[in-house]
């Protein structure tokens, strides 16, 4: 396929890995510890994980998954407030397909759906409208998952509904933002991060500029990243040139599909139809100052939290889940103490096993698990 | 979730619409993010990434090209430094 195939070329993976390898070498004379170096997006977790490129690293380098995974940041409160929803027999529930699995203090979408809920899984919201359309007396409810890449398409689809005049679809909104919560992490007082790997497709929406914060503020360097494996290996060579040379730069890798300015038609529809929350409450994180949009009160008609009244249920994650150090860095996903036997990928207890963007699903999925739970077990006795 | 999936522009549908080949599959997408020229026809043929049913953004084939080149040209200066340091020895 044009654009993904040379973009997974391994002769072009050889000749980065050997200039990473020199260049990581240089660096690491001059330091006490591995770099750490941050991607961000789930996204990229999983084509790390794919594609084995920690494996291609050398050991100076420490890649640290973050949390950009809105699947597995979702709430538990949420989820149960989804299910609430998705329980009304007026309403068809609709959602992407990797929420389903998603644990509530319950139940998932799946558990309801299996009994008996009118959940139906979706490509796009456009078809959740589609479905409007067709079933005049239900109330169609969109489950509005993601970061500023899937913003453009929900509040577009909100303007369609209201330029068709359908009044029984609405959003059960849930979108994060990404700027706020990298704030958050840089802030956080035990984090060690030396440089960022950031959201290609976040970025095509957004644009570079609100990212330069992390240059002028926090002097890390950031390079804006594809999510191909050679888009990632060259934005860590980039990475590690500015940190050879003492800079702190935003740069763009992904050139072919993110502009400076990010995108106009999207970022007016979303100016249109959100706002941004006070707080919102993250999976493993806690609750996060502006890091959520709801919908503005001139489009209240298609906000299922108003329509329906709910949206406040709070349900503190699991005690023992440790997803926060992993999304910060300070313990490797198999090092937690449900990793592997009470969370697994089949019966997931904390955010990041949820998806297969999640860091520790991906090491489940990609990892020697038996060697790792040794591995924890033996430093746990030591 | 945020991943995208490219595909080329094959027939403009309307105000809003286009037919998109991914891999052969063609899809109507919703092209408001993209069409920002004042001829919608500009588009045809274009490669798009496709998200969730919406084209968010015309690849630039230029772009693409460059950054190639800047990794094949990394690839031939290690080669070069490989040469040379072995020469010294």
């Amino acid at each position: 396929m044009q654009y993904v195939d040379e973009f997974r070329d391994p002769k072009m993976a050889e000749n980065l890995t050997q200039s990473i390898k020199s260049l990581a070498d240089k660096i690491a004379k001059t330091r006490d510890k591995p770099l750490q170096i941050m991607e961000f997006c789930g996204g990229h977790t999983h084509t790390i994980f794919k594609f084995g490129i920690e494996q291609l690293l050398p050991d100076s380098i420490e890649l640290v998954h973050g949390p950009g995974c809105p699947v597995c940041v979702l709430p538990r409160g949420r989820v149960d407030d989804c299910i609430k929803l998705a329980s009304n027999p007026k309403v068809i529930m609709t959602t992407f397909g990797d929420a389903m699995r998603v644990p509530g203090a319950e139940q998932s979408l799946i558990d309801a759906k299996a009994s008996g809920a009118d959940i139906r899984m979706v490509y796009s919201p456009m078809d959740a409208l589609s479905l409007a359309k067709q079933n005049p007396d239900r109330e169609i409810i969109f489950f509005a998952l993601g970061f500023e890449t899937t913003m453009p398409s929900t509040a577009l689809t909100v303007l369609m509904a209201e330029a068709q005049g359908v009044d029984n679809f609405s959003l059960f909104c849930n979108h994060i933002t990404t700027v706020p919560t990298i704030k958050a992490i840089l802030d956080a007082p035990d984090m060690q991060i030396d440089a960022y790997i950031a959201p290609g497709h976040v970025s095509m929406v957004v644009g570079e500029e609100p990212f330069q914060f992390v240059s002028n503020r926090y002097q890390r360097p950031l390079v804006i990243t594809g999510f191909e494996p050679i888009d990632i290996m060259q934005s860590l060579y980039m990475l590690l040139q500015q940190l050879d040379q003492g800079e702190a730069k935003v740069e763009n890798q992904y050139k072919r599909v993110v502009g400076k300015e990010g995108n106009l038609p999207g970022l007016q529809a979303m100016a249109k139809i959100y706002e941004l929350r006070d707080f919102f409450e993250w999976r493993g994180l806690g609750s996060i100052e502006n890091s959520g949009v709801q919908i503005k009160a001139e489009y209240a008609k298609y906000d299922a939290e108003q329509k329906f009244n709910i949206g406040r249920a709070h349900v503190a994650d699991p005690s023992a889940c440790q997803c926060g150090e992993v999304i910060k860095g300070a313990i490797k996903p198999w090092q937690c103490k449900l990793f592997g036997s009470q969370c697994n990928p089949s019966n997931p207890m904390g955010a990041l096993m949820v998806s297969s963007e999640g860091a520790c699903a991906a090491y489940y999925s990609y990892g020697d698990i038996d060697q790792l739970i040794a591995l924890r077990n033996v430093n746990e006795v030591a | 979730m945020c991943l995208g999936i490219p595909g080329k522009i094959v027939e403009i549908q309307g105000s809003d619409t286009a037919l998109v080949n991914v891999s052969g599959i063609k899809r109507a997408v919703n092209i408001t993010c993209v069409n920002t020229s004042n001829n919608i026809h500009d588009l045809l043929d274009k490669w798009v990434l496709v998200h969730v049913g919406f084209a968010m953004s015309v690849i630039d084939d230029e772009e693409a090209a460059k950054t190639l080149a800047l990794i094949e040209n990394l690839g031939e200066m290690e080669e070069n430094l490989a040469e040379f340091s072995g020469a010294q020895n």
